[in-house]
């Protein structure tokens, strides 16, 4: 088929649906939206449509990255622009249908912006909202806009124009030279180059080559490949066949991981489209270039982000990574064959850099760091939420500006870069830049790209644990200071976090920590330590008190805590005594009551439960003895 | 995961189409692994996705699926076991009706989680890798979900609970008490 007229009728049905007299009612239903009840949402919406009789057009969209906010739903009336509302509740939806859509009054109290032209009184621009406002939106650009699981929608947003660009005007070698020159860089922990990935595996002799996507987003704390995947696969996709045009592969894996069940349908869905249209397969859009896609499950194995455990696993083995010396992937990859492994989001950059020019592309970030990085930005922060910005923004910017400062008034302690390879960086690092090198030398890491916030009630030690509990687990045994060296340390930092901390921890800790990161042969235990390591480095003081002074500070080791009722304040309610699942508490009812400490268990449900107009207990740090 | 062999894999089991049995008194017939199988061509780079669709199945993998996969793709039953052993993903005893995945992702541990997970073993009365008495609910913990932003969160039966509260466990498991 000619690509001017897939364009054309996919640009139709595009106009067709923003020019009909119909409202759009978009619904952000990504695997984000969906938990917070995007599903429930789009069932009232199809009931209150129908009862009301009213014509609108539902349609599923991808995430827009305000998780703070989701359910979220874009409701587009005829030359209106789109109302955004948020948290969104079925009765909520039932509501906007019958005063929007019916009675034209915008109930703007729910609503947060609005985008496309025209205003609405009393709203302003979505992306005046703080998320938005230093964010830089490529990437995600379709993600929330269009609909994810119809061709059509990307290719009216210039969806495949760059493969169409490649394939009748450039040569590989200068699809490869654009690429480098835009100075893209791979998301592994070096942050490799991709253009030069690509020209290693171009060169690699051999007729059979392969091109794999990393989507073995196994990091606890990031998903915006999930993100990209739910919200614009074919964006990956594209990316995806233009590296085979580069490199000269035929085949393709997208390996993504098996918890991301959504993904994977979308990306089916993606893939079969894109195959009817002739943009996957046999002589794609008419030329003599043939490329095509499967994917792979991953089984839950972090090492297999390692690119070479990870090609291990497509072939249906244990996914350990290979010993050194090892060959390069693109020299030795899948089946031994030259093969170019990168991540979701450098492929999802390159229709960018196709269309748009290397030298727009780096027109935004730092010297070395070109373009946008994208976060997810969790854990104690206001907005949370997916977030792409340009590289070399400070983290001041990202947790206060976009992210909008701690939550009820509490105190900044660290954000954490990269996952578990990565570090926690203290409030006096806060003005260091988003980008490759400057994240390095801080002792932390771009990675994965997971940013997670933490503030006054977050102990430092615990993080570090609860890291090092993961990689530990993860860690795939053949290294043998990787497989003891972790357990070691983990086990140091339990006798730490439950009390039974010696002096003398702190510094093994440091010396075990170095011994693994030199004795492993993969990222995997190469950066391990990384979290106990920056944690020791910035917040030792928490250390400390946990092993001199038996006493967690921020007052979550639950051995190194008590909780008390305060006799002034309690009013014998009850609330307390009834919910307390060890029965250590004891009083009557408007008598004051007393938590006995050697049947409590400090699971804090005395604290939860207590009503606010009393707060009558409080947690300390340090156990009390009855 | 742990590396031992559980006790109840038979390794000189011979391979034949009996029923699986999926936990307490549910059976499966038989022919379902064949089904599955008959997808395939029987190259040794399916075994991982065999695995799955065998466990998607029947819930677990038996010991009558491994050998049955074992003919299939010409490969020891031992040594489909060393790969099974190697991912998470992969479980050898029956699992209940539900599955019950605790995220333990960062977001949700700094938000909670822990309190939320050992109020979940507390209310079924089950640690992770675990399953009621009954099949009615298995428990597992999951590296990360990817709802970062609604941390914490819990998976029950398939559907994401967002924002849970040890408090609101009681009722992601209402009116289906398992004691």
């Amino acid at each position: 088929m000619n690509f001017e007229s897939i364009k054309q009728k996919a640009q139709a049905e595009w106009e067709n649906l923003w020019k009909s007299n119909k409202p759009l009612i978009f619904v952000g239903t990504a695997t984000c939206g969906r938990s917070a009840g995007a599903l429930e949402v789009m069932a009232a919406l199809r009931q209150a449509v129908a009862e009301q009789n009213v014509a609108a057009e539902i349609l599923e969209s991808g995430c827009i990255g305000l998780c703070y906010a989701e359910p979220l739903m874009n409701v587009v009336k005829p030359g209106r622009p789109g109302i955004w509302y948020r948290n969104v509740t079925p009765e909520r939806a039932k509501e906007i249908v019958k005063s929007y859509l019916i009675e034209d009054n915008p109930l703007i109290q729910y609503a947060l912006g609005t985008t496309g032209e025209g205003t609405i009184e009393g709203l302003s621009s979505l992306f005046e909202l703080p998320p938005f406002k230093v964010a830089a939106r490529r990437l995600l650009r379709n993600s929330g806009f269009i609909d994810p699981e119809n061709v059509n929608h990307y290719l009216a947003n210039d969806g495949y124009e760059a493969l169409h660009k490649v394939l009748f005007t450039m040569t590989p070698e200068q699809v490869i030279e654009e690429v480098k020159r835009a100075g893209l860089r791979g998301l592994g922990g070096a942050g490799f180059p991709t253009g030069r990935k690509w020209e290693a595996c171009r060169r690699a002799p051999g007729d059979k080559k392969y091109v794999i996507c990393n989507a073995d987003e196994g990091d606890p704390g990031a998903f915006q490949d999930r993100a990209i995947l739910e919200g614009d696969p074919h964006a990956v996709i594209e990316g995806m066949a233009i590296a085979g045009y580069a490199v000269g592969a035929r085949e393709g894996y997208i390996y993504v991981r098996a918890e991301y069940p959504l993904a994977v349908r979308r990306l089916n869905i993606a893939i079969s489209q894109a195959r009817e249209k002739g943009l996957l397969g046999e002589n794609i859009l008419g030329s003599d270039f043939s490329f095509d896609l499967k994917i792979f499950q991953g089984a839950g194995a972090f090492v297999c982000g390692e690119s070479t455990a990870l090609v291990l696993s497509i072939e249906g083995k244990r996914g350990m990574p290979k010993p050194l010396p090892r060959p390069r992937s693109t020299e030795q990859g899948l089946y031994d064959k030259p093969t170019v492994l990168n991540n979701v989001k450098t492929f999802a950059s390159i229709r960018w850099i196709i269309n748009k020019g290397a030298s727009w592309f780096a027109s935004i970030g730092t010297e070395k760091s070109k373009g946008t990085a994208i976060f997810s930005l969790v854990g104690k922060v206001e907005n949370t939420g997916l977030i792409e910005v340009p590289m070399g923004i400070t983290l001041r910017e990202v947790v206060f500006g976009v992210g909008g400062g701690i939550p009820q008034g509490k105190a900044f302690k660290a954000v954490q870069t990269g996952g578990p390879s990565g570090g926690c960086l203290p409030a006096s690092l806060l003005d260091v830049g988003v980008d490759f090198d400057s994240l390095t030398s801080v002792g932390a890491m771009m990675g994965s790209g997971g940013m997670v916030v933490m503030d006054e009630d977050t102990c430092m030690v615990d993080v570090a644990r609860y890291f090092l509990e993961f990689t530990q687990k993860e860690s795939c045994g053949q290294c043998s200071l990787c497989r003891l060296g972790t357990l070691q340390m983990l086990e140091i930092l339990k006798a730490i976090t439950s009390g039974k901390g010696r002096p003398g921890d702190i510094d093994l800790l440091q010396e075990l920590g170095e011994a693994v990161k030199a004795g492993s042969i993969c990222g995997l235990g190469q950066s391990a330590p990384n979290p106990v390591l920056t944690t020791i480095r910035y917040f030792r003081d928490e250390y400390e008190a946990h092993i001199n002074e038996k006493k967690c500070p921020a007052k979550v080791c639950r051995e190194l805590i008590s909780y008390r009722i305060i006799p002034e304040k309690c009013t014998g309610c009850m609330a307390c005594l009834k919910e307390c699942p060890a029965e250590a508490i004891t009083g009557e009812k408007k008598q004051v009551h007393a938590i006995d400490q050697t049947k409590c268990i400090r699971c804090g449900v005395c604290f939860m439960v207590c009503p606010k107009r009393y707060s009558a207990v409080e947690c300390i740090p340090g156990r009390l003895v009855s | 995961m742990a590396l031992t062999r559980p006790d109840n894999f038979n390794l000189w089991y011979v391979a034949d189409s009996r029923t699986v049995s999926l936990g307490g008194d549910r059976i499966m017939p038989a022919g379902e692994i064949a089904e599955i199988l008959s997808r395939f061509r029987g190259k040794r780079e399916e075994l991982i996705p065999i695995l799955q669709q065998v466990q998607d199945r029947i819930g677990y993998l038996s010991d009558e699926a491994i050998n049955e996969i074992s003919e299939f793709i010409n490969m020891s039953s031992s040594k489909i076991f060393g790969v099974a052993s190697f991912y998470a993903q992969f479980r050898f005893t029956p699992v209940g009706r539900k599955k019950v995945m605790v995220c333990q992702g960062t977001a949700c541990h700094v938000r909670g989680a822990p309190l939320v997970l050992e109020e979940i073993k507390r209310h079924l009365g089950i640690n992770e890798g675990e399953t009621t008495p009954d099949f009615e609910y298995s428990l597992e913990t999951v590296a990360c979900i990817g709802c970062c932003a609604l941390a914490p969160c819990v998976v029950v039966d398939g559907k994401v609970e967002a924002k849970v509260t040890p408090r609101k466990v009681k009722r992601l498991f209402r009116g289906e008490k398992t004691e």
